[in-house]
């Protein structure tokens, strides 16, 4: 068995109003960063699997997404294998 | 009838919903702790209530924590059984993350915190309710094929409107998609809702439209 670390990020839909990112541009904006755009907050989640093999650690970390750190009405997830 | 108030670490609308439904609509009620699983003496003719607050600390995502407890399971079977759920604020956004009702609750459009009377209106028998809420992530959001089929089997419960009923832009207190305010499941027997009922069902709260509320959902 091998510890793989998994980063996870977990964004808000393309499409769905970011309230956070909003807010959080408006806050650049008032420190003279005019030329920020398009902010998004996301969430930045880091874990470690114990697997036999990397396929299988991506399998777990897929199903934690599809379960429960992400939800598919609202949000997006992309999965990073770190060696 | 009886209730069940399931209580989560975080739930702060416990004790509210828990008079409402003992001191002023005369009901047997029993508080369920999250960590517990039986549901004693229940039967599918009676209601438990998951009830407004921060479960978990809305860590995640609003109610995505609370949807694994242990309580939440028997809910669900309780739910798939027939027995009826009621939701309200953060306990309409756990019935959301555990897939008992379609859609989510994204956080308000106008990133505030909303804390006010809003109007409800439910297009059924043009009832027009005034209701309190507080919430900072109210905002329903589901994909347009989920909104015809609520639409198609009037799932929807009640419209944010101004108080004549007219259901506008201007009445839409967190940006909902086509000013949902509540919704029920197809077999009609789990109800979610942002609007606190709980808060308005004694003439010493100066308003008793929460009353209307339970009657029209048929728990009372």
């Amino acid at each position: 068995m091998t510890d793989y670390n998994v980063q996870i990020k977990v964004m808000l839909l393309k499409d769905l109003l970011d309230p956070q990112g909003k807010a959080v541009q408006g806050s650049m904006h008032s420190l003279g960063l005019d030329t920020v755009r398009d902010v998004r907050v996301g969430r930045h989640i880091t874990l470690s699997i114990q697997a036999d093999s990397e396929a299988s650690a991506r399998n777990a970390a897929e199903e934690a997404c599809k379960k429960l750190l992400a939800n598919p009405v609202m949000e997006y997830y992309e999965i990073e294998m770190i060696q | 009838m009886k209730f069940g108030i399931v209580v989560f670490p975080g739930s702060n609308c416990d004790r509210d919903m828990q008079d409402a439904l003992q001191y002023d609509l005369q009901r047997e009620v029993t508080m369920l702790w999250h960590k517990d699983t039986a549901l004693p003496g229940f039967s599918t003719d009676d209601c438990i209530v998951l009830p407004g607050g921060f479960s978990y600390g809305d860590y995640l995502r609003c109610g995505a924590i609370a949807r694994f407890s242990p309580m939440m399971q028997s809910v669900i079977e309780f739910a798939y059984a027939g027995g009826k759920v009621l939701g309200v604020c953060n306990g309409f956004q756990i019935l959301c993350e555990s897939g008992l009702l379609p859609g989510v609750l994204l956080p308000n459009g106008h990133q505030q915190f909303a804390c006010k009377n809003v109007f409800l209106v439910n297009k059924n028998d043009q009832s027009i309710f005034k209701i309190p809420i507080a919430h900072g992530d109210g905002r329903y959001f589901a994909n347009d094929e989920v909104l015809s089929t609520l639409d198609q089997n009037n799932q929807i419960l009640f419209h944010y409107c101004n108080p004549s009923g007219q259901i506008d832009a201007a009445s839409n207190p967190n940006g909902s998609t086509n000013n949902i305010a509540g919704i029920c499941n197809e077999q009609r027997n789990v109800f979610g809702m942002m609007p606190h009922p709980e808060r308005a069902t004694n003439s010493l709260l100066g308003n008793m439209d929460g009353l209307k509320v339970f009657e029209l959902l048929g728990l009372n």
